[in-house]
């Protein structure tokens, strides 16, 4: 900590004004204000001030991001291994998906920290904390086996165009995570979509490692998937690497909710919405994919056996 | 008619350092200071200069644009420095005060007398600014009339001082106070009891007013938000407010013809050993508060009000005009390692992203520092949670940014003092100064639409 304190000390003054490097403070004063909360005093106004500031809520989103994590990487190592008809334990699996999915977590931060030290170091104003929950986003809704320099294009694309254009975080009207999900999908769309491309080296190897839209479009009917409800809700299917477990996804919702970062009126919102709108394409039910119920849709099969259970019981 | 109105939404700050329910007899400080920067939008006019002879109630200076708005000196002594600022500005009027204090004598007045001998002997003695008006915030214009008085009688900021502790035992003062108010407006007073606790019955039995029970958390007793759920202020609308000790300035003017300021004043604050209470006078200098407690710690910063809304001051400073609390808490000046994400057990925040919400009782001791940085707005839904008032703070707040009087007036704007976003501030994880917005967006208003 002292260390830190006298390395950052002794480079201060060739940022601060007059100094060589005097354009570049925002990049310092990143670095300086993540590894210390500063010596900001209030001069005006309410004397304290609540602990909260952005990089703490940002940090809390992270946290919620990591079930996701763990469980997407983990489920990289068992669709592979399925695929191929290797038998292998949860370790293998984990370190397996671990070392394919780093790479696309470094590039995603290197490259979006890049720019948005740019535009902070160019506008002259501090590096906002936003980028740490897009950073960690991007690669979770992903295929496995997007190749780098793709994910870099859609991250410039998502921090400029998504984000910096508008002024920075939050005055941002795209979500920058989706925005290269969208990119990559318009952009690389074989890459994006199909069958070959949710399961590590489907396309060399050529063995299948289509998602459960996929097999509905191509109509089969739900129950004959290759995978059932109960996988579907738990996540061990192919998809996107965070995308797939609805388990891991709720834990997070529940982190943020109970921590009071995340409105829960949106997220139930979003569920309402999905779940309205796939019943009405249930009453429609020109196809399998339309006709598949929408609490399976939407993985809500556990809720729907408890609340059976409940009204067996009364 | 009395109201009973329960409040959800509000925070307590649980500071450490309220102060005890003991008087504490200090030799008065002979140091005073009148400061025109306690009166927002005041442009005062000297009728004083240093070494000039004053008795408690001449008067020191007035409003340049409105004559017979009067400011006087606390004390009787010596004018012994006008200290000015940038453009010589007058930020203060420095007294020493007479070991014995002579006063100016003013007319004394009984039940009969009339609204008009009520605002002259108020104006002539300097007890009008103790009077102030909503909107804006500012001292009321003895021309108006206002469709009724507020007073409240508790304060939730926090650590403030208990008035029912202040003021035990002044029933009979207090009531010759309210009976002079009013005849001042054609509608109601307004009695504004803490529904909390079992109120003093020096307002519980107060007669000639319409006694309203708040209860809810900071800022229940805030007299803007008592007046947006009992009697809101439309466009053009104006009510007065004042502190009930002030009430009791009124009665000791008309009853025994004098200007006398003194008042009670509660030394708080984590950085104070023995906080308790004190008997001084309006403008009287700190030093003789500090000097009979111990102080903890010597990187202190000193407050004339709450820590939400009170004015810094420096270690020999003076109360300000309004104030009846001197809050002492530490600087934060130092940088915290990776504070960000440790756990921070002694930290507080209304966001569960801390854990003081799992210890509700916990009293904290807060410093200065920022906790963070000034950055965008970000939704969050923070200040919905602590304005118990039927507006939107964030929309207000965006309107007064970029000047846009029609959206500030649909959303409320008149409603609305700093001192009731004063929490709003405290919990931005943003870090906006949301007071200094919403005083600019009301100074704006009152320039353009008067």
């Amino acid at each position: 900590m002292k260390l830190f304190k006298n390395l950052l000390g002794s480079v201060k003054p060739h940022f601060e004004k007059g100094g060589k490097l005097e354009k570049l403070y925002p990049a310092y004063d990143a670095f300086e204000t993540f590894l210390f909360v500063p010596d900001h005093i209030t001069h005006k106004g309410a004397h304290v001030r609540d602990a909260i500031d952005l990089k703490r809520t940002m940090f809390l989103v992270i946290i919620a991001l990591v079930p996701c994590l763990l469980f997407g990487m983990w489920n990289v190592g068992y669709q592979y291994h399925l695929a191929i008809g290797e038998t292998a334990t949860i370790m293998e699996n984990f370190i397996f998906g671990f070392w394919k999915f780093l790479p696309l977590i470094i590039v995603s931060y290197a490259v979006g920290l890049a720019v948005e030290f740019a535009f902070a170091i160019y506008r002259g104003h501090s590096v906002n904390e936003g980028y740490l929950v897009t950073g960690l986003l991007i690669p979770l809704t992903m295929p496995i086996d997007v190749p780098l320099w793709m994910l870099a294009i859609s991250v410039i694309f998502a921090v400029v165009i998504g984000k910096e254009v508008f002024g920075g975080t939050g005055m941002n009207i795209l979500n920058p995570a989706l925005t290269a999900r969208a990119f990559l999908f318009f952009a690389y769309p074989i890459y994006m979509s199909g069958d070959k491309v949710w399961v590590h080296n489907a396309m060399v190897d050529g063995h299948s490692g289509s998602t459960i839209l996929g097999e509905l479009a191509a109509s089969s009917n739900w129950q004959s998937l290759s995978w059932n409800p109960f996988d579907m809700m738990m996540g061990v299917i192919p998809g996107s690497v965070g995308e797939t477990s609805f388990i891991a996804i709720m834990i997070g919702a529940v982190i943020l909710i109970a921590s009071g970062i995340g409105s829960w009126r949106i997220i139930l919102s979003t569920f309402v919405g999905g779940f309205v709108m796939a019943t009405l394409f249930n009453m429609w039910g020109a196809n399998e994919l339309m006709s598949t119920p929408a609490e399976i849709h939407l993985s809500l099969v556990v809720l729907l056996l408890v609340l059976y259970l409940w009204l067996l019981t009364q | 008619m009395s109201k009973d109105i329960r409040l959800k939404k509000g925070l307590n700050i649980n500071l450490k350092g309220e102060a005890d329910k003991v008087y504490a007899s200090i030799p008065q400080s002979d140091l005073f200071s009148l400061k025109p920067t306690d009166f927002h939008a005041l442009t005062p006019k000297l009728t004083v200069k240093a070494g000039d002879k004053v008795k408690a109630g001449s008067c020191i200076f007035f409003d340049k644009y409105n004559d017979k708005v009067r400011f006087s000196s606390p004390v009787s002594g010596e004018v012994m420095d006008v200290v000015r600022g940038a453009k010589r500005r007058i930020l203060e009027v420095k007294l020493k005060a007479d070991t014995e204090t002579k006063y100016e004598s003013f007319s004394t007045l009984d039940a009969s007398a009339n609204r008009e001998q009520i605002i002259e002997g108020l104006l002539k003695s300097g007890v009008w600014p103790f009077i102030r008006q909503k909107p804006f915030d500012i001292i009321a214009n003895p021309m108006d009339t206002p469709k009724a008085i507020f007073i409240s009688t508790f304060n939730t900021a926090p650590l403030a001082p208990d008035n029912d502790f202040v003021l035990h035992g002044l029933e009979k003062e207090f009531q010759t106070g309210v009976d002079f108010l009013k005849k001042l407006t054609n509608g109601k007073i307004h009695l504004n009891v803490d529904g909390n606790t079992n109120p003093s019955t020096v307002f519980t039995s107060c007669k000639g007013v319409q006694i309203n029970k708040i209860t809810g958390a900071h800022p229940a007793g805030n007299v803007g938000v008592q007046i947006h759920h009992i009697d809101p202020i439309n466009k053009g609308d104006v009510v007065w407010y004042l502190y009930p000790q002030d009430v009791l300035t009124i009665a000791r003017l008309f009853s025994e013809g004098k200007y006398d300021v003194s008042r009670i004043v509660a030394l708080t604050g984590p950085q104070i050993e023995k906080p308790r209470y004190y008997r001084t006078i309006a403008g009287a200098n700190i030093k003789n508060l500090l000097d009979e407690n111990t102080l903890i710690g010597d990187n202190n910063r000193f407050i004339s009000g709450d820590v939400l809304t009170g004015k810094k001051i420096e270690e020999d400073g003076n109360i300000g005009f309004y104030d009846s609390q001197v809050t002492v808490i530490e600087e934060g000046n130092q940088q915290e390692f990776l504070g960000w994400i440790a756990p921070n057990l002694d930290k507080f925040s209304l966001s569960k992203s801390y854990f003081s919400w799992l210890v509700p009782s916990k009293k904290y001791s807060l410093n200065t520092n920022y906790n963070g940085e000034e950055r965008a707005y970000v939704v969050t839904g923070q200040y919905e949670k602590v304005l118990p008032m039927d507006i939107y703070p964030m929309q207000l707040i965006k309107a007064c940014l970029i000047d846009d009087i029609d959206s500030m007036e649909q959303l409320g704007i008149y409603e609305i003092s700093p001192e009731d976003v004063a929490l709003c501030e405290f919990v931005c994880t943003s870090k906006m100064e949301v007071q200094s917005i919403i005083r600019e967006g009301l100074d704006l208003i009152k320039k353009e639409c008067s």
